[in-house]
C-alpha cells in the first residue's frame, strides 16, 4: 500500500517545529507502524536526509517508550493498543496520516517525536511507592490479600506511563496517570500506611510539573492503552479530599 | 589461573559463611562512596536502591527515557521460589538442582545454591514493595508450574509479572531519588569503562539528547545492562538492547564466559516477512495448557482446524512423555526446529508449531483460561489478528536470553577489581540453559541480597584508596577514543544504515550459530563476519548530527555486535560438545539428543580480549561438584 504521511519534524527543545510530508510506497499491512517508520527512515538516510527521531524499546506494548499522536488519536486508531503494537491493516491504501508527538506543557519536544516525560518521574518520586527498604519484609503469605483486591490493584498498576492520558486531555492532566498508581498503592495493605501523604505530595506535584486538571471528560480511558479506569481518578480525589480533611 | 573465590564449608552453608565474614564499612563512611550502576532493570534498580538505603551514593545510568522501561519490563512468565507453599515437595535444594540440571550442568554449584536460598527472600521483598502477585479468593499467594520442572514454584502477576516487578525495584529507585541518595542519568549511554591503576573507577557517557561526552568518577562500577540477544536482530528483546557496556568493559579485560550459550525461546510468534523488527514472546506458561503439535506429514497445505486429530503430530508429548509440552525450553526449540527442518511448519513461511488450546479450553472453560491467559490472547490478536480461542497459535523458536556473558566470581566482580556485572550480564547461574521464571530471579537476588553485601565487601579497601576524579589521565583517553570513534562512525559516509549490517549479522548468526552449530559453519560464519566488519567500516552511513541521533547510538552497537559475533563463533567452535542451548550437530546421539562431554568440557570458557586482530586467548574455570551428580540430562 501507498501512504502520505505529514510528520512534525523539529531540531531541538528550542527550535520551532513543523509539519513535512513524505509519500512512503511499498508499505504492507502485515508491518507494524513502526516498521513503517523504521522502512521510511532507511529511504531517509539513502537520500542523505535526518531520520525521524521517535521513542520506541519493547515493541510489544509494554514498556511505555512509544507513542505518537496518529490522525489526531494518541496511539492511533485502534483502542487498548500502543503505537507499536499498530499494524499497517488498520490503515487503507492512500489515506493521509498526520504524525504528531505527545504534547503536553510537562512533554517537552526532543527532537520530532520524542519527548521528555521525566515529570512523570518526578510524581513517582514525590510518594509513588512503599517505604519498604530491601530486608525489612515479613514473610509473604503474612499479608493476606483477597483475590479480587489484588486484580484491582493490578488493574491500576498495569500503567505503562506512555503519557497518551497526558496526551489525549485538553487539559493536559496526569490525572490518569496519577490515581493509577495511588489506587494500587492504597488497595493494598503493604501501601495504605502512607496513603495520605501519598496523595497530597503525588496531586502536588503534578501541578508542579505543570499538568492541568481534570475536567472528567473520561478522553483518557479511551485513549489508555492498558484500559485503565478513570474510577481510579474518583478514587485519587476521594482519598484526596479524606487525607486533606483528615490531616493532623 | 582464574579464581571463583567460592567460600570454604558445605554447600548449604557457603553463603552464610560468606556473609559472616564479609567486611562491613561504618554508616558514617559510607556516605563517602560513590557507586556507578549502568542500566535499571531488575539487577540495575534493585541494587541501585540498596546500596543507596544503607548510605553509598549512587548514580544510574539507561540509554531509555526512564528507568521504567528496561527490558526486564517484558518479562511475562513468572518469578520462581522455593516457598514450597503448595506443598508438592518443594525445596531449596531441589530447586537448586532443577537449575543445575536445567543448565546442563555447567554453572557453578556455589552460586546456583545460592540462587535458590535467596528465592523466598525475593517473594517476601516483592510483596512488601506492592507488587500484586496471584492470589488465591482466600488471600494466599498462588502459584503453577513452569517449563521444566515438576513443582509449582513459579509466582506471578497476570502475564506482566516483569512489569509488576520492575515497577517496584523502580519505585524503590525513586524513593531513594526523592531523598537524594541516587542520581539517576536517563538518555545516557555508557561507552566506556575507565581504569585507573587496573581498577574500574568511572565511565564515560555520552548524554543522547545533547551529544555531551560526560566524565563520571566512582569507587565502583556495577554493569547491569542485561543480555545480548539483539545481536540477532530478530529476538525477543527490545530494540535497544546491545551488548555495548559489557563488551567495552571487555575490551578493557574484563573476561567473558558462556559466549555462545544463547537461548531461543520456544514460544515466540514466526517471522512473517522481512520488514519485521522484532519476534514477540508468548509467555511460556501458555504452555501449561497448550499443546504443541505439527502435521504428521510435511508441506501439508492445510490450516490448523482443517488437520484432523489423528494426522497431528504432538511431537514433544512422543519424545518427552514425562515433561511433554513442559520441556525445557532448549530441548522444545530443538525439537520445533527439527520439525519445521523436516518439512512440518506451518504458517506463510512455514516455520511455525501449533499451540492449541482447544483440549484446555473444553476442560475448564473459556472463563478460566482467560482468567490466566487473556492478556497474552488479546496480545496474539493484536498481532496477527487471529482469535486464538477459535484455533491454535502458531509460534515458533527466537532468540531470546543469553546464559553468557561477562565471567564474575562468587562476589559478582568480574575479572576487573571494582567492576562488578548483575543480571543477565553476567553468565553466572543459568550455565548452558536458563529454566524458565529463573532470570527474573536472578536479577532480583543479585541486585536486592547479593551485591548488597559484595560491593560493601570490595569498598571497605576503597576506604584508605585516593580519591580519584574525572581529571584522571585515564578520563582524557577514554573520552578522546570515544570521541574519534564517534566521527569515525559520522565520517565514513558510505551508502548503507547501521540497521543494514545489523539484520545481515542476525541472520548469519541465526544460520550459523543459532540453534545448532557445526564445525563448518561457525568457521564458515567467522570469515564471513570478518568481512561484514570490514564493510561497515567502509560502507556504513548516518545522517544528521551528533545530537539526538538514534542512527549514531544504533551504529555504536552494531560496531560492538560485529566483534561480539566473532567471539561467540569461537566459544561454539572450541566447546566440542553439545551442552543445554549449544548443540553441536557432530555430538547427538541417533536419535537427536545432545551429547556432553564431561571429561573434556566440564569448565567454564572465560575469554579475554587480545586485540582487534588477535584471537581471544581462553582461560578455563574448572567446574567442581562435590553435591551433585553428573547425569545425562533426560526428560523422556
Amino acid at each position: 500500500m501507498k501512504l502520505k504521511l505529514k510528520i512534525w519534524r523539529q531540531e531541538n527543545r528550542e527550535a520551532k517545529g513543523n509539519m513535512i510530508s513524505y509519500d512512503v510506497e511499498g508499505i504492507s499491512e502485515h508491518m507494524s507502524f513502526l516498521e513503517m517508520l523504521d522502512l521510511l527512515n532507511e529511504r531517509l538516510i539513502t537520500k542523505g536526509e535526518r531520520v525521524i527521531e521517535f521513542d520506541h524499546d519493547c515493541r510489544e506494548g509494554i514498556c511505555g517508550a512509544c507513542g505518537m499522536m496518529i490522525n489526531g488519536r494518541a496511539h492511533g486508531p485502534l483502542s487498548g493498543t500502543t503505537t507499536c503494537q499498530l499494524h499497517m491493516r488498520s490503515f487503507k491504501d492512500g489515506e493521509t496520516l498526520y504524525i504528531e508527538p505527545f504534547r503536553a506543557a510537562a512533554f517537552p519536544v526532543l527532537r520530532d517525536l520524542k519527548i521528555d516525560r521525566t515529570a512523570f518521574d518526578h510524581v513517582i518520586q514525590s510518594g509513588g511507592y512503599v517505604s519498604a527498604s530491601t530486608g525489612q519484609a515479613p514473610e509473604s503469605n503474612s499479608i493476606l490479600i483477597p483475590h479480587d483486591i489484588t486484580e484491582a490493584a493490578f488493574d491500576a498498576a498495569a500503567c505503562i506511563g506512555c503519557g497518551a492520558c497526558v496526551a489525549t486531555c485538553k487539559n493536559s492532566s496526569a490525572a490518569l496517570f496519577t490515581s493509577a498508581k495511588i489506587s494500587h498503592l492504597v488497595l493494598l495493605p503493604q501501601g495504605k500506611t502512607e496513603s495520605a501523604d501519598r496523595v497530597i505530595q503525588m496531586v502536588n506535584q503534578m501541578d508542579e510539573e505543570g499538568f492541568g486538571h481534570c475536567s472528567n471528560t473520561d478522553a483518557c480511558e479511551v485513549e489508555c492503552p492498558q484500559e485503565i479506569s478513570t474510577l481510579h481518578i474518583g478514587r485519587m480525589n476521594y482519598e484526596y479530599n479524606k487525607a486533606l480533611l483528615l490531616r493532623k | 589461573m582464574i579464581d571463583a573465590k567460592i567460600p570454604a564449608g558445605n554447600l548449604a552453608d557457603k553463603w552464610s559463611n560468606y556473609k559472616d565474614r564479609s567486611k562491613l564499612i561504618n554508616p558514617a563512611n559510607r556516605k563517602k562512596l560513590d557507586i556507578i550502576v549502568v542500566g535499571t532493570g531488575l539487577a540495575g534498580s534493585s541494587c541501585a536502591a540498596s546500596l543507596a538505603e544503607q548510605g553509598y551514593n549512587v548514580k544510574t545510568f539507561c540509554f531509555q527515557d526512564s528507568a521504567r522501561r528496561a527490558h526486564s519490563v517484558a518479562a511475562q512468565g513468572g518469578v520462581n521460589a522455593a516457598k514450597n507453599y503448595k506443598n508438592d515437595g518443594d525445596s531449596v535444594y531441589r530447586m537448586f538442582y532443577d537449575t543445575i540440571k536445567g543448565g546442563d550442568f555447567r554453572s557453578r554449584e556455589a552460586n546456583v545454591y545460592r540462587l535458590a536460598e535467596c528465592s523466598m527472600a525475593l517473594i517476601d521483598q516483592a510483596v512488601a514493595q506492592g507488587v500484586p502477585f496471584a492470589r488465591e479468593y482466600a488471600g494466599y499467594l498462588s502459584n503453577r508450574s513452569f517449563g521444566g520442572v515438576q513443582v509449582s514454584r513459579t509466582f506471578y502477576a497476570r502475564g506482566q509479572t516483569g512489569q509488576q516487578l520492575l515497577i517496584g525495584a523502580y519505585q524503590a529507585l525513586m524513593r531513594q531519588e526523592s531523598l537524594g541518595k541516587v542520581k539517576t542519568y536517563t538518555r545516557h549511554e555508557m561507552l566506556d569503562l575507565v581504569l585507573v591503576d587496573g581498577k574500574a573507577r568511572g565511565i564515560i557517557a555520552r548524554n543522547l539528547e545533547t551529544g555531551e561526552i560526560e566524565r563520571h568518577a566512582a569507587n565502583a562500577v556495577v554493569l547491569a545492562t542485561g543480555g545480548y540477544g539483539k545481536v540477532y536482530y530478530l529476538s525477543t528483546l527490545a530494540m535497544g538492547c546491545n551488548t555495548s557496556a559489557i563488551w567495552r568493559a571487555h575490551k578493557k579485560g574484563a573476561l567473558m564466559s558462556g559466549v555462545s550459550w544463547i537461548q531461543f525461546h520456544p514460544t515466540c510468534l514466526p517471522q512473517i516477512g522481512e520488514t519485521q523488527s522484532k519476534l514477540t514472546l508468548m509467555s511460556e506458561s501458555l504452555r501449561n495448557d497448550g499443546r504443541i503439535w505439527v502435521p504428521k506429514k510435511a508441506c501439508d497445505e492445510r490450516v490448523p482446524n482443517e488437520i484432523p486429530e489423528e494426522e497431528r503430530d504432538y511431537y514433544l508429548e512422543r519424545r518427552y512423555p514425562t515433561f511433554g509440552n513442559l520441556s525445557p525450553r532448549d530441548i522444545s526449540s530443538r525439537a520445533a526446529k527439527e520439525r519445521i527442518d523436516a518439512g512440518c511448519g506451518l504458517g506463510p513461511m512455514k516455520n511455525a508449531v501449533c499451540l492449541d488450546f482447544s483440549k484446555a479450553l473444553k476442560e475448564q472453560g473459556r472463563d478460566k483460561i482467560e482468567e490466566k491467559y487473556g492478556n497474552l490472547f488479546r496480545m496474539y490478536e493484536k498481532i496477527n489478528g487471529i482469535d486464538a480461542y477459535k484455533e491454535p497459535m502458531l509460534i515458533s523458536p527466537a532468540a531470546h536470553f543469553t546464559m553468557g556473558g561477562l565471567w564474575v566470581d562468587y562476589e559478582l566482580m568480574t575479572s576487573i577489581p571494582g567492576l562488578f556485572a548483575l543480571g543477565e550480564a553476567n553468565f553466572s547461574d543459568h550455565g548452558a540453559n536458563r529454566l524458565g521464571a529463573n532470570s527474573l530471579l536472578q536479577s532480583c537476588v543479585d541486585g536486592y541480597f547479593i551485591a548488597p553485601y559484595t560491593i560493601p565487601n570490595y569498598l571497605s579497601a576503597e576506604l584508605k584508596a585516593e580519591k580519584v576524579t574525572t581529571d584522571h589521565p585515564s578520563f582524557s583517553e577514554s573520552e578522546q577514543m570515544i570521541r574519534e570513534q564517534l566521527d569515525r562512525f559520522m565520517n565514513v559516509q558510505g551508502q548503507l544504515s547501521a540497521d543494514h549490517f545489523h539484520k545481515t549479522l542476525g541472520k548469519l548468526l541465526y544460520d550459523k550459530c543459532g540453534l545448532s552449530r557445526t564445525r563448518e559453519s561457525l568457521e564458515q560464519a567467522i570469515i564471513e563476519i570478518k568481512a561484514l566488519k570490514k564493510s561497515f567500516d567502509h560502507e556504513l552511513k548516518i545522517t544528521g548530527d551528533q545530537q539526538v541521533n538514534s542512527e549514531l547510538e544504533k551504529a555504536g552497537r552494531v560496531a560492538d555486535f560485529l566483534e561480539l559475533g566473532i567471539l561467540m563463533c569461537n566459544d561454539a567452535l572450541q566447546r566440542e560438545e553439545s551442552c543445554g542451548a549449544h548443540f553441536r550437530e557432530e555430538f547427538q546421539t541417533a536419535d537427536g539428543e545432545a551429547v556432553r562431554n564431561d571429561q573434556d568440557f566440564c569448565y567454564v570458557s572465560a575469554w579475554e580480549w587480545k586485540g582487534e586482530d588477535q584471537p581471544p586467548e581462553l582461560h578455563k574455570e574448572p567446574l567442581v561438584f562435590e553435591t551433585v551428580e553428573l547425569t545425562v540430562r533426560s526428560y523422556k
